[in-house]
Protein backbone atom coordinates (compact mmCIF):
# COMPACT_ATOMS: atom_id res chain seq x y z
CA UNK A 1 0.00 0.00 0.00
CA UNK A 2 1.37 3.04 -0.66
CA UNK A 3 0.55 6.83 0.87
CA UNK A 4 1.37 10.18 -0.06
CA UNK A 5 0.91 13.11 2.08
CA UNK A 6 2.31 16.24 3.36
CA UNK A 7 4.45 15.85 6.67
CA UNK A 8 2.58 17.93 9.99
CA UNK A 9 5.55 17.84 12.20
CA UNK A 10 5.81 18.27 16.16
CA UNK A 11 8.50 17.73 18.36
CA UNK A 12 9.52 14.61 21.09
CA UNK A 13 7.13 13.26 23.94
CA UNK A 14 3.97 14.15 22.48
CA UNK A 15 1.70 12.70 24.61
CA UNK A 16 -1.77 11.32 24.43
CA UNK A 17 -3.44 14.47 26.37
CA UNK A 18 -2.68 16.64 23.89
CA UNK A 19 -3.39 14.28 21.21
CA UNK A 20 -7.06 13.55 22.38
CA UNK A 21 -7.89 16.00 25.44
CA UNK A 22 -9.67 13.76 28.71
CA UNK A 23 -12.63 16.64 28.85
CA UNK A 24 -13.87 14.88 25.32
CA UNK A 25 -13.64 10.83 26.54
CA UNK A 26 -17.20 11.41 27.27
CA UNK A 27 -17.92 9.96 24.26
CA UNK A 28 -16.49 7.52 21.89
CA UNK A 29 -17.80 8.47 18.69
CA UNK A 30 -14.96 9.09 16.61
CA UNK A 31 -15.98 11.67 14.62
CA UNK A 32 -16.54 13.54 17.74
CA UNK A 33 -12.77 12.30 18.99
CA UNK A 34 -11.75 13.73 15.61
CA UNK A 35 -13.15 17.24 15.51
CA UNK A 36 -10.45 17.67 19.20
CA UNK A 37 -7.39 15.74 17.84
CA UNK A 38 -4.64 17.60 18.62
CA UNK A 39 -6.40 21.14 19.97
CA UNK A 40 -4.20 21.70 22.93
CA UNK A 41 -0.91 21.30 21.33
CA UNK A 42 -1.84 22.84 17.44
CA UNK A 43 -5.48 24.30 17.49
CA UNK A 44 -4.55 24.90 13.93
CA UNK A 45 -4.26 21.41 12.68
CA UNK A 46 -7.99 21.32 11.20
CA UNK A 47 -7.40 24.03 8.90
CA UNK A 48 -3.48 22.71 8.16
CA UNK A 49 -4.55 18.78 6.98
CA UNK A 50 -5.97 17.40 3.95
CA UNK A 51 -7.23 13.61 4.05
CA UNK A 52 -4.41 11.47 3.69
CA UNK A 53 -1.49 14.16 5.48
CA UNK A 54 0.87 11.99 7.80
CA UNK A 55 2.10 13.49 11.09
CA UNK A 56 6.07 13.46 11.70
CA UNK A 57 6.95 13.83 15.39
CA UNK A 58 10.23 12.93 17.62
CA UNK A 59 10.70 10.08 20.24
CA UNK A 60 8.16 8.76 22.23
CA UNK A 61 5.15 9.83 20.70
CA UNK A 62 1.95 8.77 21.98
CA UNK A 63 3.30 9.03 25.52
CA UNK A 64 1.03 9.00 28.79
CA UNK A 65 -2.42 7.32 28.76
CA UNK A 66 -3.94 3.96 27.30
CA UNK A 67 -7.00 5.95 25.75
CA UNK A 68 -7.36 4.40 22.16
CA UNK A 69 -9.52 7.16 21.58
CA UNK A 70 -6.01 9.03 20.72
CA UNK A 71 -4.97 7.26 17.36
CA UNK A 72 -8.39 6.82 16.85
CA UNK A 73 -8.55 10.64 16.39
CA UNK A 74 -5.74 10.97 14.47
CA UNK A 75 -7.46 8.42 12.04
CA UNK A 76 -10.48 10.03 11.46
CA UNK A 77 -8.99 12.98 11.29
CA UNK A 78 -7.98 11.62 7.97
CA UNK A 79 -4.00 11.41 9.00
CA UNK A 80 -2.89 8.40 6.69
CA UNK A 81 0.14 7.43 9.06
CA UNK A 82 1.86 8.73 11.70
CA UNK A 83 6.05 8.61 11.63
CA UNK A 84 8.01 9.00 14.39
CA UNK A 85 11.54 8.74 15.66
CA UNK A 86 10.10 6.02 18.73
CA UNK A 87 6.33 5.25 19.87
CA UNK A 88 5.16 4.87 23.28
CA UNK A 89 4.46 1.47 23.68
CA UNK A 90 0.89 1.49 24.11
CA UNK A 91 0.25 4.01 21.83
CA UNK A 92 1.51 1.46 19.48
CA UNK A 93 -0.12 -1.71 20.01
CA UNK A 94 -3.21 0.68 19.96
CA UNK A 95 -2.61 1.93 16.31
CA UNK A 96 -1.94 -1.56 15.45
CA UNK A 97 -4.68 -2.95 16.61
CA UNK A 98 -6.89 -0.82 14.57
CA UNK A 99 -5.13 -0.37 11.89
CA UNK A 100 -3.68 3.18 11.98
CA UNK A 101 0.03 2.74 9.97
CA UNK A 102 2.89 3.68 12.23
CA UNK A 103 6.83 3.90 10.88
CA UNK A 104 9.62 4.03 12.97
CA UNK A 105 12.25 6.75 11.43
CA UNK A 106 14.79 9.13 12.07
CA UNK A 107 14.59 10.46 8.56
CA UNK A 108 14.65 14.63 8.51
CA UNK A 109 10.97 15.61 7.51
CA UNK A 110 9.99 19.08 7.34
CA UNK A 111 6.62 20.89 8.56
CA UNK A 112 4.68 20.82 4.71
CA UNK A 113 7.29 17.96 2.83
CA UNK A 114 5.54 15.83 0.42
CA UNK A 115 6.04 12.15 1.43
CA UNK A 116 5.28 9.22 0.19
CA UNK A 117 5.29 5.75 2.18
CA UNK A 118 5.54 2.06 0.67
CA UNK A 119 4.70 0.10 4.05
CA UNK A 120 4.96 -3.42 1.93
CA UNK A 121 8.47 -2.07 0.86
CA UNK A 122 9.51 -0.39 3.76
CA UNK A 123 10.38 2.79 1.47
CA UNK A 124 9.88 6.33 2.85
CA UNK A 125 10.77 9.02 0.31
CA UNK A 126 11.13 12.59 1.07
CA UNK A 127 9.86 13.95 -2.43
CA UNK A 128 10.51 17.10 -1.62
CA UNK A 129 13.89 17.01 -0.48
CA UNK A 130 14.56 13.69 -3.06
CA UNK A 131 15.69 11.96 0.36
CA UNK A 132 14.94 8.04 0.60
CA UNK A 133 14.99 5.50 3.69
CA UNK A 134 14.07 2.54 4.30
CA UNK A 135 12.37 1.55 7.85
CA UNK A 136 12.05 -1.87 9.60
CA UNK A 137 8.96 -4.08 8.28
CA UNK A 138 6.80 -5.30 11.52
CA UNK A 139 7.44 -8.38 12.99
CA UNK A 140 5.34 -10.48 11.04
CA UNK A 141 3.01 -11.76 13.96
CA UNK A 142 1.87 -7.99 14.20
CA UNK A 143 1.69 -7.89 10.19
CA UNK A 144 -0.64 -10.27 10.38
CA UNK A 145 -3.15 -8.27 12.83
CA UNK A 146 -2.03 -5.33 10.17
CA UNK A 147 -3.35 -7.51 7.27
CA UNK A 148 -6.29 -9.13 9.04
CA UNK A 149 -6.97 -5.35 9.28
CA UNK A 150 -7.00 -5.20 13.29
CA UNK A 151 -6.87 -7.70 16.22
CA UNK A 152 -10.87 -8.00 16.70
CA UNK A 153 -10.51 -9.49 12.66
CA UNK A 154 -7.32 -11.09 13.14
CA UNK A 155 -8.59 -13.00 16.62
CA UNK A 156 -11.86 -13.84 13.96
CA UNK A 157 -9.30 -15.14 11.52
CA UNK A 158 -7.35 -17.06 14.66
CA UNK A 159 -4.30 -15.48 15.32
CA UNK A 160 -4.92 -16.37 19.00
CA UNK A 161 -5.36 -19.70 18.20
CA UNK B 1 18.10 -19.94 29.67
CA UNK B 2 18.18 -17.15 32.21
CA UNK B 3 15.00 -15.54 32.92
CA UNK B 4 14.12 -12.30 34.26
CA UNK B 5 11.35 -12.20 36.98
CA UNK B 6 8.77 -10.71 33.97
CA UNK B 7 10.43 -13.60 31.52
CA UNK B 8 9.37 -15.82 33.68
CA UNK B 9 5.74 -14.90 34.35
CA UNK B 10 4.88 -14.47 30.85
CA UNK B 11 6.60 -17.74 30.17
CA UNK B 12 4.30 -20.24 32.46
CA UNK B 13 1.23 -17.90 31.05
CA UNK B 14 1.92 -18.87 27.59
CA UNK B 15 2.50 -22.63 28.36
CA UNK B 16 6.25 -22.44 27.44
CA UNK B 17 9.51 -23.39 29.78
CA UNK B 18 11.21 -20.35 28.25
CA UNK B 19 10.85 -16.79 26.51
CA UNK B 20 13.00 -14.36 25.22
CA UNK B 21 13.35 -10.37 24.71
CA UNK B 22 11.78 -9.77 21.42
CA UNK B 23 9.59 -12.99 21.20
CA UNK B 24 6.09 -11.88 20.19
CA UNK B 25 4.08 -14.33 22.55
CA UNK B 26 0.34 -14.80 23.23
CA UNK B 27 -0.40 -15.46 26.85
CA UNK B 28 -3.20 -16.40 29.08
CA UNK B 29 -4.96 -13.16 31.54
CA UNK B 30 -5.33 -14.17 34.83
CA UNK B 31 -7.31 -10.27 34.73
CA UNK B 32 -8.75 -8.22 32.47
CA UNK B 33 -9.51 -4.72 33.68
CA UNK B 34 -10.91 -1.49 32.13
CA UNK B 35 -12.58 2.01 33.27
CA UNK B 36 -15.24 4.39 32.87
CA UNK B 37 -13.57 5.85 29.59
CA UNK B 38 -11.69 2.68 27.89
CA UNK B 39 -14.48 -0.47 28.51
CA UNK B 40 -17.09 1.57 26.45
CA UNK B 41 -14.75 1.49 23.35
CA UNK B 42 -14.05 -2.21 24.60
CA UNK B 43 -17.57 -2.92 24.59
CA UNK B 44 -18.19 -1.35 21.18
CA UNK B 45 -15.46 -3.57 19.68
CA UNK B 46 -16.62 -6.64 21.10
CA UNK B 47 -20.30 -5.71 20.01
CA UNK B 48 -19.52 -5.17 16.30
CA UNK B 49 -17.58 -8.41 16.16
CA UNK B 50 -20.19 -11.04 17.25
CA UNK B 51 -17.76 -12.17 19.99
CA UNK B 52 -21.07 -13.73 22.09
CA UNK B 53 -19.88 -14.30 25.67
CA UNK B 54 -16.79 -13.00 27.69
CA UNK B 55 -14.39 -15.80 28.44
CA UNK B 56 -14.96 -15.67 32.19
CA UNK B 57 -17.08 -13.28 34.21
CA UNK B 58 -14.35 -13.85 37.03
CA UNK B 59 -11.87 -12.57 35.51
CA UNK B 60 -12.63 -9.09 34.31
CA UNK B 61 -12.82 -6.29 35.97
CA UNK B 62 -14.59 -2.69 35.19
CA UNK B 63 -14.23 -0.03 37.29
CA UNK B 64 -16.17 3.20 36.83
CA UNK B 65 -13.65 5.79 38.63
CA UNK B 66 -12.85 8.44 36.05
CA UNK B 67 -15.48 10.84 35.78
CA UNK B 68 -18.05 9.60 38.40
CA UNK B 69 -20.14 10.31 40.27
CA UNK B 70 -20.99 11.17 36.79
CA UNK B 71 -19.88 14.58 36.52
CA UNK B 72 -22.51 14.97 33.52
CA UNK B 73 -25.37 13.30 30.94
CA UNK B 74 -22.61 12.41 28.40
CA UNK B 75 -20.39 10.51 31.59
CA UNK B 76 -23.57 8.92 32.44
CA UNK B 77 -24.55 7.58 29.27
CA UNK B 78 -20.67 6.07 29.39
CA UNK B 79 -21.10 3.85 32.84
CA UNK B 80 -24.54 2.99 31.67
CA UNK B 81 -23.78 1.23 28.63
CA UNK B 82 -20.56 -0.24 30.71
CA UNK B 83 -23.63 -0.70 33.86
CA UNK B 84 -25.61 -2.96 31.00
CA UNK B 85 -22.50 -4.83 29.67
CA UNK B 86 -21.68 -6.00 32.88
CA UNK B 87 -25.46 -7.25 33.66
CA UNK B 88 -25.80 -8.95 30.52
CA UNK B 89 -22.43 -10.51 30.31
CA UNK B 90 -22.38 -11.17 34.01
CA UNK B 91 -19.70 -9.78 34.95
CA UNK B 92 -18.68 -10.14 38.92
CA UNK B 93 -16.38 -7.13 39.52
CA UNK B 94 -18.24 -4.31 38.21
CA UNK B 95 -17.87 -1.07 39.92
CA UNK B 96 -19.41 1.62 40.44
CA UNK B 97 -20.21 4.60 43.00
CA UNK B 98 -21.03 3.53 46.90
CA UNK B 99 -18.24 0.18 45.66
CA UNK B 100 -15.43 2.10 43.70
CA UNK B 101 -12.59 3.34 44.24
CA UNK B 102 -9.87 4.70 41.69
CA UNK B 103 -8.82 0.82 40.29
CA UNK B 104 -5.39 0.61 41.04
CA UNK B 105 -6.15 1.05 44.75
CA UNK B 106 -9.46 -0.77 44.74
CA UNK B 107 -8.05 -4.07 42.73
CA UNK B 108 -5.15 -4.49 45.51
CA UNK B 109 -7.05 -3.77 48.39
CA UNK B 110 -10.15 -6.43 47.06
CA UNK B 111 -7.15 -9.14 47.07
CA UNK B 112 -8.19 -9.66 43.47
CA UNK B 113 -4.03 -9.70 42.10
CA UNK B 114 -1.63 -12.06 43.36
CA UNK B 115 1.92 -12.68 42.80
CA UNK B 116 2.54 -14.16 39.84
CA UNK B 117 -0.58 -13.27 37.75
CA UNK B 118 -0.53 -11.69 34.74
CA UNK B 119 -3.53 -8.81 34.42
CA UNK B 120 -3.92 -6.25 31.61
CA UNK B 121 -6.01 -3.19 31.77
CA UNK B 122 -7.02 -0.72 29.09
CA UNK B 123 -5.54 2.05 31.45
CA UNK B 124 -2.15 2.83 31.81
CA UNK B 125 -1.53 2.67 34.98
CA UNK B 126 -2.16 -0.87 35.39
CA UNK B 127 1.43 -1.24 35.54
CA UNK B 128 0.83 -0.58 39.24
CA UNK B 129 0.47 -4.63 40.60
CA UNK B 130 4.36 -5.23 39.96
CA UNK B 131 4.12 -4.24 43.34
CA UNK B 132 2.45 -7.53 44.24
CA UNK B 133 4.86 -9.78 42.26
CA UNK B 134 2.42 -9.76 38.92
CA UNK B 135 3.16 -8.90 35.96
CA UNK B 136 0.96 -6.16 34.71
CA UNK B 137 0.72 -4.08 31.83
CA UNK B 138 -1.64 -0.93 30.07
CA UNK B 139 -2.94 -1.82 27.05
CA UNK B 140 -5.82 -0.32 25.44
CA UNK B 141 -9.21 -0.94 24.65
CA UNK B 142 -9.53 -2.83 21.45
CA UNK B 143 -6.90 -5.58 23.67
CA UNK B 144 -9.11 -5.56 26.23
CA UNK B 145 -12.44 -6.26 24.29
CA UNK B 146 -9.98 -9.24 22.61
CA UNK B 147 -9.06 -10.22 26.03
CA UNK B 148 -13.21 -10.51 27.21
CA UNK B 149 -13.54 -12.55 24.24
CA UNK B 150 -10.59 -14.77 24.22
CA UNK B 151 -8.72 -14.12 27.72
CA UNK B 152 -5.74 -13.95 25.50
CA UNK B 153 -3.49 -11.16 24.91
CA UNK B 154 -0.28 -10.29 22.63
CA UNK B 155 2.85 -9.74 23.97
CA UNK B 156 6.32 -8.45 23.06
CA UNK B 157 8.52 -10.47 25.54
CA UNK B 158 10.67 -7.32 27.15
CA UNK B 159 13.90 -6.69 27.97
CA UNK B 160 14.53 -5.15 31.55
CA UNK B 161 16.52 -2.62 33.31
CA UNK B 162 17.60 -3.90 36.79
CA UNK B 163 17.06 -0.88 39.28
CA UNK B 164 18.98 -1.83 42.46
CA UNK B 165 17.80 -0.13 45.63
CA UNK B 166 20.03 0.32 49.01
CA UNK B 167 19.17 2.10 51.70
CA UNK B 168 16.88 3.28 54.01
CA UNK B 169 14.77 6.83 52.90
CA UNK B 170 14.94 9.89 55.23
CA UNK B 171 12.18 11.30 57.20
CA UNK B 172 9.75 12.57 54.72
CA UNK B 173 11.01 10.14 51.76
CA UNK B 174 8.53 8.09 50.43
CA UNK B 175 7.71 5.54 47.27
CA UNK B 176 6.96 8.84 45.37
CA UNK B 177 10.30 10.43 45.61
CA UNK B 178 12.28 7.17 44.52
CA UNK B 179 10.08 6.79 41.55
CA UNK B 180 10.59 10.36 40.89
CA UNK B 181 14.24 10.40 41.19
CA UNK B 182 14.55 7.46 38.76
CA UNK B 183 12.11 9.07 35.87
CA UNK B 184 14.19 11.93 36.58
CA UNK B 185 17.55 9.88 36.07
CA UNK B 186 16.48 7.71 32.76
CA UNK B 187 13.95 10.58 31.13
CA UNK B 188 10.31 9.85 30.18
CA UNK B 189 11.27 7.37 27.78
CA UNK B 190 14.25 5.68 29.33
CA UNK B 191 12.73 2.49 29.85
CA UNK B 192 10.60 2.29 26.69
CA UNK B 193 9.06 -1.45 25.79
CA UNK B 194 11.36 -2.50 28.87
CA UNK B 195 10.62 -3.91 32.14
CA UNK B 196 11.73 -2.04 35.39
CA UNK B 197 12.79 -4.97 37.80
CA UNK B 198 13.75 -3.65 41.01
CA UNK B 199 15.78 -5.34 43.70
CA UNK B 200 18.50 -4.74 46.37
CA UNK B 201 18.66 -4.57 50.49
CA UNK B 202 16.61 -1.23 49.79
CA UNK B 203 13.44 -3.37 48.69
CA UNK B 204 12.59 -4.16 52.68
CA UNK B 205 12.59 -0.23 53.58
CA UNK B 206 10.01 0.36 51.47
CA UNK B 207 6.31 -0.38 52.14
CA UNK B 208 3.82 -2.14 50.06
CA UNK B 209 2.27 1.05 49.38
CA UNK B 210 5.24 2.75 48.74
CA UNK B 211 6.06 -0.08 45.90
CA UNK B 212 2.53 0.43 44.62
CA UNK B 213 3.44 3.69 43.82
CA UNK B 214 6.64 2.87 42.38
CA UNK B 215 5.43 0.73 39.69
CA UNK B 216 1.94 3.02 39.20
CA UNK B 217 4.79 5.59 37.61
CA UNK B 218 6.82 3.10 35.64
CA UNK B 219 4.41 3.92 32.58
CA UNK B 220 5.64 7.55 33.23
CA UNK B 221 9.14 6.17 32.13
CA UNK B 222 8.23 4.33 29.22
CA UNK B 223 8.23 1.20 30.70
CA UNK B 224 6.13 -1.71 30.03
CA UNK B 225 6.04 -3.06 33.39
CA UNK B 226 7.34 -2.52 37.17
CA UNK B 227 8.22 -5.27 39.13
CA UNK B 228 9.34 -5.88 42.85
CA UNK B 229 10.72 -9.51 44.49
CA UNK B 230 7.73 -10.84 46.68
CA UNK B 231 9.31 -10.89 50.03
CA UNK B 232 7.52 -11.02 53.73
CA UNK B 233 5.68 -7.30 53.28
CA UNK B 234 3.92 -8.88 50.10
CA UNK B 235 3.25 -12.11 51.17
CA UNK B 236 1.71 -10.16 54.58
CA UNK B 237 -0.55 -7.77 52.42
CA UNK B 238 -1.66 -10.35 49.85
CA UNK B 239 -3.10 -12.64 52.74
CA UNK B 240 -4.43 -9.34 55.01
CA UNK B 241 -6.46 -8.85 52.03
CA UNK B 242 -7.63 -11.91 50.77
CA UNK B 243 -5.61 -12.31 47.56
CA UNK B 244 -5.99 -16.27 45.84
CA UNK B 245 -2.87 -18.40 46.88
CA UNK B 246 0.57 -16.64 45.47
CA UNK B 247 2.89 -18.13 42.99
CA UNK B 248 6.26 -16.91 43.61
CA UNK B 249 8.84 -15.73 41.04
CA UNK B 250 12.15 -14.60 40.72
CA UNK B 251 14.85 -13.59 38.57
CA UNK B 252 17.49 -15.84 37.67
CA UNK B 253 20.96 -15.30 39.17
CA UNK B 254 22.36 -14.91 36.08
CA UNK B 255 19.08 -13.21 33.92
CA UNK B 256 20.02 -10.65 31.68
CA UNK B 257 19.28 -6.81 31.69
CA UNK B 258 19.93 -4.40 29.51
CA UNK B 259 21.59 -1.84 31.84
CA UNK B 260 21.62 -1.62 35.19
CA UNK B 261 21.01 1.29 37.73
CA UNK B 262 21.65 1.80 41.36
CA UNK B 263 20.19 3.85 43.53
CA UNK B 264 20.96 4.76 47.40
CA UNK B 265 17.66 5.44 49.24
CA UNK B 266 19.42 7.54 51.98
CA UNK B 267 20.38 9.50 49.59
CA UNK B 268 17.40 11.01 48.31
CA UNK B 269 15.69 14.01 48.71
CA UNK B 270 11.54 15.52 48.67
CA UNK B 271 11.30 16.07 45.23
CA UNK B 272 9.12 17.71 42.65
CA UNK B 273 8.28 17.01 39.06
CA UNK B 274 8.08 20.60 37.42
CA UNK B 275 5.54 21.14 34.58
CA UNK B 276 5.06 19.50 31.39
CA UNK B 277 6.69 16.02 32.09
CA UNK B 278 7.55 13.87 35.07
CA UNK B 279 11.09 13.80 34.46
CA UNK B 280 11.29 17.60 35.32
CA UNK B 281 12.16 16.64 38.71
CA UNK B 282 13.72 19.31 41.25
CA UNK B 283 14.64 19.15 44.84
CA UNK B 284 13.88 22.33 46.86
CA UNK B 285 17.60 23.71 46.93
CA UNK B 286 16.30 24.07 43.25
CA UNK B 287 13.10 25.12 43.39
CA UNK B 288 12.98 28.91 44.95
CA UNK B 289 9.19 30.40 45.12
CA UNK B 290 6.63 28.70 43.22
CA UNK B 291 3.11 30.24 44.55
CA UNK B 292 0.48 27.16 43.95
CA UNK B 293 -3.61 27.78 43.91
CA UNK B 294 -4.43 24.48 44.39
CA UNK B 295 -3.01 21.03 46.10
CA UNK B 296 -4.63 17.56 44.97
CA UNK B 297 -4.08 14.68 47.22
CA UNK B 298 -5.42 11.19 46.08
CA UNK B 299 -5.22 9.26 42.79
CA UNK B 300 -3.73 5.95 41.65
CA UNK B 301 -0.36 7.07 43.03
CA UNK B 302 -1.08 8.43 46.14
CA UNK B 303 -4.38 8.57 47.49
CA UNK B 304 -3.90 5.09 50.18
CA UNK B 305 -4.18 5.56 53.69
CA UNK B 306 -0.62 5.74 54.24
CA UNK B 307 -0.94 9.26 51.78
CA UNK B 308 -3.46 10.64 53.82
CA UNK B 309 -1.32 9.82 57.48
CA UNK B 310 1.51 11.65 55.86
CA UNK B 311 -0.94 14.69 54.69
CA UNK B 312 -2.56 14.64 58.05
CA UNK B 313 0.80 14.94 60.02
CA UNK B 314 1.47 17.75 57.81
CA UNK B 315 -2.18 19.42 58.22
CA UNK B 316 -2.93 18.73 61.93
CA UNK B 317 -3.07 21.98 63.77
CA UNK B 318 -2.09 24.22 60.89
CA UNK B 319 -4.38 25.69 58.02
CA UNK B 320 -4.28 25.64 54.35
CA UNK B 321 -2.91 29.24 53.32
CA UNK B 322 -5.43 32.08 52.03
CA UNK B 323 -6.11 31.64 48.61
CA UNK B 324 -4.98 27.81 48.42
CA UNK B 325 -7.64 25.02 47.20
CA UNK B 326 -6.94 21.73 49.16
CA UNK B 327 -8.96 18.83 47.96
CA UNK B 328 -8.44 15.51 49.43
CA UNK B 329 -9.69 12.38 47.63
CA UNK B 330 -8.84 9.00 49.24
CA UNK B 331 -9.24 6.63 46.49
CA UNK B 332 -11.43 4.02 47.88
CA UNK B 333 -14.45 3.63 49.97
CA UNK B 334 -12.90 1.77 52.65
CA UNK B 335 -9.91 3.78 53.08
CA UNK B 336 -11.90 6.84 52.73
CA UNK B 337 -14.06 5.17 55.80
CA UNK B 338 -10.79 4.19 57.73
CA UNK B 339 -9.38 7.84 57.47
CA UNK B 340 -12.45 8.93 58.74
CA UNK B 341 -12.30 6.26 62.03
CA UNK B 342 -8.89 7.64 62.82
CA UNK B 343 -10.13 11.03 62.86
CA UNK B 344 -7.94 12.15 59.73
CA UNK B 345 -11.48 14.32 58.23
CA UNK B 346 -11.67 16.02 61.16
CA UNK B 347 -7.81 17.28 60.57
CA UNK B 348 -8.31 17.62 57.04
CA UNK B 349 -11.43 19.91 57.49
CA UNK B 350 -10.28 21.94 60.22
CA UNK B 351 -7.28 22.61 58.50
CA UNK B 352 -9.57 24.31 55.42
CA UNK B 353 -9.66 21.13 53.12
CA UNK B 354 -12.21 19.68 50.90
CA UNK B 355 -12.76 15.74 51.53
CA UNK B 356 -14.05 14.21 48.55
CA UNK B 357 -15.87 11.37 47.74
CA UNK B 358 -13.48 8.60 45.67
CA UNK B 359 -12.81 9.55 42.02
CA UNK B 360 -9.50 10.10 39.81
CA UNK B 361 -11.72 13.28 39.44
CA UNK B 362 -9.09 16.19 38.89
CA UNK B 363 -6.19 13.95 37.84
CA UNK B 364 -7.00 13.29 34.85
CA UNK B 365 -9.07 17.30 34.28
CA UNK B 366 -12.49 15.46 34.72
CA UNK B 367 -13.85 17.47 37.11
CA UNK B 368 -13.52 18.20 40.92
CA UNK B 369 -10.68 20.58 41.00
CA UNK B 370 -10.06 21.95 37.49
CA UNK B 371 -7.66 24.65 36.82
CA UNK B 372 -7.99 28.16 35.48
CA UNK B 373 -5.81 29.61 32.54
CA UNK B 374 -2.03 30.29 34.55
CA UNK B 375 -3.24 28.70 38.14
CA UNK B 376 -0.80 25.93 39.42
CA UNK B 377 -1.83 22.95 41.38
CA UNK B 378 0.45 20.89 43.19
CA UNK B 379 -0.79 17.28 43.00
CA UNK B 380 0.27 13.82 44.39
CA UNK B 381 -0.87 12.60 40.68
CA UNK B 382 1.24 10.91 38.06
CA UNK B 383 1.24 13.24 35.13
CA UNK B 384 1.63 16.96 34.61
CA UNK B 385 1.72 17.34 30.94
CA UNK B 386 -0.25 20.04 29.09
CA UNK B 387 -3.70 20.72 29.87
CA UNK B 388 -3.57 17.60 32.11
CA UNK B 389 -5.91 18.95 34.85
CA UNK B 390 -7.75 21.74 33.50
CA UNK B 391 -6.49 24.95 30.98
CA UNK B 392 -3.62 24.37 28.54
CA UNK B 393 -1.83 27.34 30.06
CA UNK B 394 -2.55 25.78 33.52
CA UNK B 395 0.77 24.27 35.86
CA UNK B 396 0.69 20.70 37.78
CA UNK B 397 3.83 19.59 40.12
CA UNK B 398 3.90 16.34 41.19
CA UNK B 399 4.63 15.57 44.45
CA UNK B 400 4.46 13.04 47.50
CA UNK B 401 1.18 13.49 49.94
CA UNK B 402 3.87 15.19 52.52
CA UNK B 403 5.16 17.87 50.12
CA UNK B 404 1.56 18.46 48.75
CA UNK B 405 0.63 19.06 51.99
CA UNK B 406 3.08 21.73 53.23
CA UNK B 407 2.83 23.58 50.15
CA UNK B 408 -1.17 23.70 50.93
CA UNK B 409 -0.16 24.92 53.95
CA UNK B 410 2.57 27.58 52.92
CA UNK B 411 0.74 28.50 49.71
CA UNK B 412 4.19 27.66 47.69
CA UNK B 413 6.17 24.90 47.03
CA UNK B 414 7.76 23.25 50.40
CA UNK B 415 9.04 20.23 51.93
CA UNK B 416 7.57 19.21 55.05
CA UNK B 417 10.79 20.53 57.37
CA UNK B 418 10.34 24.09 56.08
CA UNK B 419 7.25 24.60 57.78
CA UNK B 420 8.21 25.07 61.67
S1 LIG C 1 -6.15 8.48 39.29
FE1 LIG C 1 -5.40 9.50 37.43
S2 LIG C 1 -3.77 8.22 36.65
FE2 LIG C 1 -4.91 7.01 38.15
S3 LIG C 1 -6.41 5.84 36.96
FE3 LIG C 1 -7.38 7.75 37.59
S4 LIG C 1 -7.02 9.22 35.92
FE4 LIG C 1 -5.61 7.51 35.65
Amino acid sequence: MELKGKAICYGDNIDTDVIIPARYLTTSDPAELARHCMEDIDPDFHSKIETGDIIAAGSNFGCGSSREHAPLAIKTAGISCVIAKSFARIFYRNAVNIGLPIIVSDAEIREGDKLSVDLKNGILVNETTGEKANFPAFPAFLQGIIEAGGLMKAMAGGVFR
Amino acid sequence: MSMTMTQKILAAHCGTDSVRAGDMIVADCDLVLGNDITAPVAVNEFEKCGCGRVFDGGKIALVMDHFTPNKDIMAAEQVKKVRDFATDMKVKNYFDVGEMGVEHALLPERGMVTAGDLVIGADSHTCTYGALGAFSTGVGSTDMAAAMASGKVWLRVPEAISAVLTGKPGPYVSGKDVILHLIKQIGVDGALYQSLEFSGDGVAALTVDDRLCICNMAIEAGGKNGIFPVDEQTLAYLKEHGAKEPKVYSADADAKYARTITMDLSKLKPIVAFPHLPENGRTFDEIGEVKIDQAVIGSCTNGRLSDLRDAAKVFKGRKVAKGVRAIIIPATQKIWMDAMHEGLFDIFVEAGCAVSTPTCGPCLGGHMGILARGERCVATTNRNFVGRMGDTQSEVYLSSAAVAAASAVMGKLAAPDMLD
